[in-house]
């Protein structure tokens, strides 16, 4: 994700055929998808009541796919930033949004801000093994009483000679029953709201993964959806860290979570439109199969224009995260076109599942479809990462409002 | 850490396919509406029709003919220049009426002749379009078939000169005082959409025409008419395109038009957006800019939404469409009707045009809702663009038709 200084002109009459993917970014969109449908795929179903192995981000890293965006010298390929929206695409095929969403709050989430505000040593202690798999990570940012309101956290940071004390609770962190290490957003100055916020790196666990002293999980929850993803809570009771487990300014920790949200929302609306493009493939194909009253029920007038209505907000959706996507790799730092592209991309996808499963009729009320899961696991989009609620708002201040 | 990754600096560069020089068209369209339409919209709409000078002065100062070569007076610009115009005309404050009668002279009358005509034609029509000296019109629907191009009735029957024509035309944007028609007819009884052709009608030959003007909900300065023909005769040299090869004619401009639409949707869109957002922040109630309520903040940022997602999308259609337009012009020139550069951009802009008409009927709603009386009152133009955004999802091929297409696309 490049901070550069000017803003790069677009390259009208090159050869890229398409407005952000070159040929390279098509070959790598082919194979990945084609090791997500043979080695992700099939777990689909085992994975909802086991969740995802650590084995297969591991696999994942080996063969180069949580590194797309890093530079070579971490391990990472040294793509831009456009390939983080390839990987988004074809994670899409998994059939499991829980897996979706733990690999990507390794590869979106934890690691873009250890690369971008970690000393040398933090890189090499946690991106290159968070880049290969070998250690997986989690964001710690809301709470059991802040959610969309960051700057209201209360788990505190106190400095004591050469360590900090942490005391506080986390909620509702993925991965955070597994992870290794946390990316933890506290206050160091309890006092203040945005200027008191500060980033830890953190290691939760020893190497035989043992929790480390005054580190927790309360408990690992339940949920609607994503059930291949763990999700839990986590207590810190004067757990103390070294003073250099800082990630970032003392005090900046505010702008760089948000900062650190902006490619996380956008990254998911990518999902979402690749999710809800996955959603109507296999919902036409049951419209062309099913019949009903003597015909196929796609080729019913009512449903061949819910099927035209979805393509088109499908394509508005893609578009709008394409266009806003180039902005960003091209240094700008378009808050409100990524809020508007995640607000609209998580809804078309909800409204895509939903009307999918309404042509499945009752079979997308059954498992056997599992047109109710996605419709289950996508229902998160539209909570996390910012709720609705919260992107009217900063797309409403955004204009002076 | 960059202060850019701390505050969004508002800079932003132009989406492609658009680029600098594009912005200084931008900014002369936009000083010209302001100064010279802006201030008569409403006075145009209560008239039924914007002056007749006002074709002159936009053929002077080049905006009708910005894609076309200069060796016919054009600019010898390309689409992506007539795209910043037809965005721009709607942003900068014209009406819908305008916007119509200047947009069906030069995005639906003119290119069917600049693409498929012969020079004598280019010579006659196209060059005093250009110049706004002769008015163009295209003429399509019938009073018994609208998006059933197929089932057109208007009978062009093959005389020793040329052609007799018997029928009529309505809903023709220009139709009142146009000089020369684009017709679309039937020269073969059968073989559905391959019995059509095009031929130009002039005005003043005997037997065509203006049957009345018609009043309408919006669009209220444009004049817009159905027309009659009775025996008119048409000189051959007046057949445009190959005989019984009107529907390719139809097909090729059918995505620009559709285009065009999407584009001034965006810009009313942009329009209504900034004037709404305007007066929010200036309108006070209970104590403070009702903008600064939560309700009404939010349903300007579903108004920002809508517009921006319209602009990616439509931009997109945009590029795609104009991608081979080079290979497309060949195409056309050798008949070769099933190359895939004619087809190009089908899907994206028919989507465009589905998404951003709606959309732009529901901006105008939402901004005339913010607006409260005062939006239902003449003075801030907002109940007018309502209304002339109604026009959007039926004309150019209604919404339910964008949507067949698109289902027949997915096999359905």
């Amino acid at each position: 994700m490049g901070a550069t200084e000017t803003v790069i002109k677009p390259e009208h009459d090159g050869t890229r055929k398409h407005f952000i993917f070159s040929q390279e970014h098509l070959d790598l969109r082919e194979s990945m998808t084609q090791w997500v449908k043979k080695e992700l795929w099939p777990h689909r179903n085992e994975w909802e009541d086991t969740m995802w192995p650590d084995s297969a981000l591991k696999r994942a890293g080996e063969l180069g796919y949580i590194g797309l965006c890093f530079p070579e010298e971490y391990g990472g390929q040294g793509g831009d930033y456009f390939y983080s929206l390839v990987r988004a695409e074809c994670m899409s095929y998994t059939g499991s949004g829980g897996t979706n969403m733990g690999f990507a709050v390794q590869s979106d989430m934890v690691l873009p801000p250890v690369h971008l505000l970690g000393s040398e040593e933090q890189k090499q202690r946690y991106l290159v093994p968070g880049i290969k798999g070998e250690r997986i990570g989690c964001l710690g940012i809301t709470e059991p009483g802040a959610g969309s309101d960051v700057a209201g956290i209360r788990t505190s940071a106190i400095r004591d000679g050469d360590e900090y004390v942490i005391n506080g609770s986390k909620m509702f962190i993925t991965n955070g029953a597994r992870a290794d290490f946390c990316v933890l957003v506290t206050k160091t100055d309890p006092s203040a709201r945005h200027d008191g916020i500060t980033l830890f790196l953190i290691d939760l666990r020893d190497d035989e993964g043992n929790a480390l002293p005054g580190f927790s999980v309360s408990r690992t929850l339940e949920k609607m959806g994503m059930h291949a993803s763990d999700t839990a809570e986590l207590a810190f009771e004067d757990m103390r860290v070294p003073a250099d487990c800082v990630l970032g300014e003392i005090g900046k920790g505010f702008y760089h979570i948000s900062w650190e949200l902006q490619g996380e929302r956008l990254v998911a609306a990518a999902g979402c439109y690749a999710g809800a493009e996955r959603m109507f493939e296999k919902t036409l194909e049951y419209a062309k199969e099913r019949e009903a009253f003597g015909r196929s029920i796609g080729h019913f007038q009512v449903i061949r224009h819910k099927f035209a209505d979805m393509s088109t907000k499908i394509e508005a959706a893609k578009q709008m995260v394409h266009a806003t996507a180039w902005r960003f790799a091209n240094g700008e730092y378009p808050v409100r076109e990524i809020t508007m592209a995640k607000l609209f991309a998580t809804r078309v996808c909800h409204e895509v599942a939903d009307e999918c499963v309404q042509i499945f009729g009752g079979y997308g009320y059954m498992k056997e479809y599992e047109i109710e899961r996605a419709f289950r696991d996508q229902r998160l989009n539209r909570i996390g990462a910012g709720t609705d609620e919260i992107m009217l708002d900063v797309i409403g201040r955004s204009y002076g409002l | 850490m960059n202060e850019t990754l701390i505050r969004d600096s508002g800079r932003r560069a132009l989406l492609p396919p658009f680029k600098d020089e594009h912005e200084e068209l931008r900014a002369t369209i936009k000083r010209w509406v302001e100064a010279e339409i802006a201030p008569h919209v409403e006075e145009w709409d209560d008239a039924g029709e914007f002056p007749r000078a006002l074709y002159d002065r936009a053929g002077e100062l080049g905006f009708l003919g910005l894609k076309y070569p200069e060796e016919l007076g054009g600019q010898g610009g390309d689409y992506v220049d007539d795209a910043v115009w037809a965005e721009e005309l709607a942003a900068a404050g014209s009406s819908g009426g305008v916007g119509a009668g200047l947009g069906a002279h030069t995005g639906i009358a003119t290119p069917p002749i600049w693409k498929f005509g012969t020079p004598d034609q280019h010579e006659r029509f196209l060059r005093p379009a250009i110049a706004g000296q002769k008015i163009g019109a295209l003429g399509i629907t019938e009073p018994g078939a609208g998006s059933d191009v197929a089932s057109i009735r208007t009978r062009a029957d093959r005389t020793d000169s040329g052609y007799l024509v018997n029928g009529s035309k309505t809903f023709i944007t220009n139709g009142v005082r146009c000089d020369f028609l684009v017709c679309a007819v039937k020269t073969s009884p059968d073989g559905g959409h391959h019995g059509i052709s095009f031929l130009i009608l002039e005005r003043g030959t005997p037997g065509f025409e203006v049957a009345r003007k018609l009043e309408k909900l919006g669009w209220r300065a444009s004049d817009t008419a159905e027309l009659s023909f009775t025996d008119v005769e048409v000189p051959k040299e007046n057949l445009l395109g190959p005989e019984n090869g009107g529907f390719y004619l139809i097909m090729a401009n059918f995505q620009w038009e559709r285009l065009l639409m999407a584009l001034g949707a965006v810009g009313a869109m942009r329009r209504l957006l900034e004037v709404t957002i305007a007066y929010a922040l200036e309108r006070e109630a209970f104590g403070r800019p009702i903008g600064r309520f939560q309700s009404i903040r939010h349903k300007l940022a579903e108004v920002a939404i809508k517009m921006e997602v319209a602009r990616a999308l439509t931009y997109h259609a945009l590029r795609e469409f104009i991608a081979p337009e080079l290979e497309r012009r060949e195409a056309i020139a050798r008949q070769d009707w099933g190359h895939p550069s004619i087809g190009a951009g089908l899907e994206e802009v028919t989507k465009a045009k589905l998404l951003t008409q709606r959309a732009a009927v529901e901006v105008a709603d939402e901004c005339l809702q913010i607006h409260g009386g005062y939006g239902y009152m003449k003075e801030y133009g907002i109940e007018r663009a309502l209304r002339d955004l109604r026009l959007g999802p039926i004309g150019g091929g209604t919404d339910e038709v964008m949507r067949e297409i698109l289902g027949r696309r997915l096999g359905l």
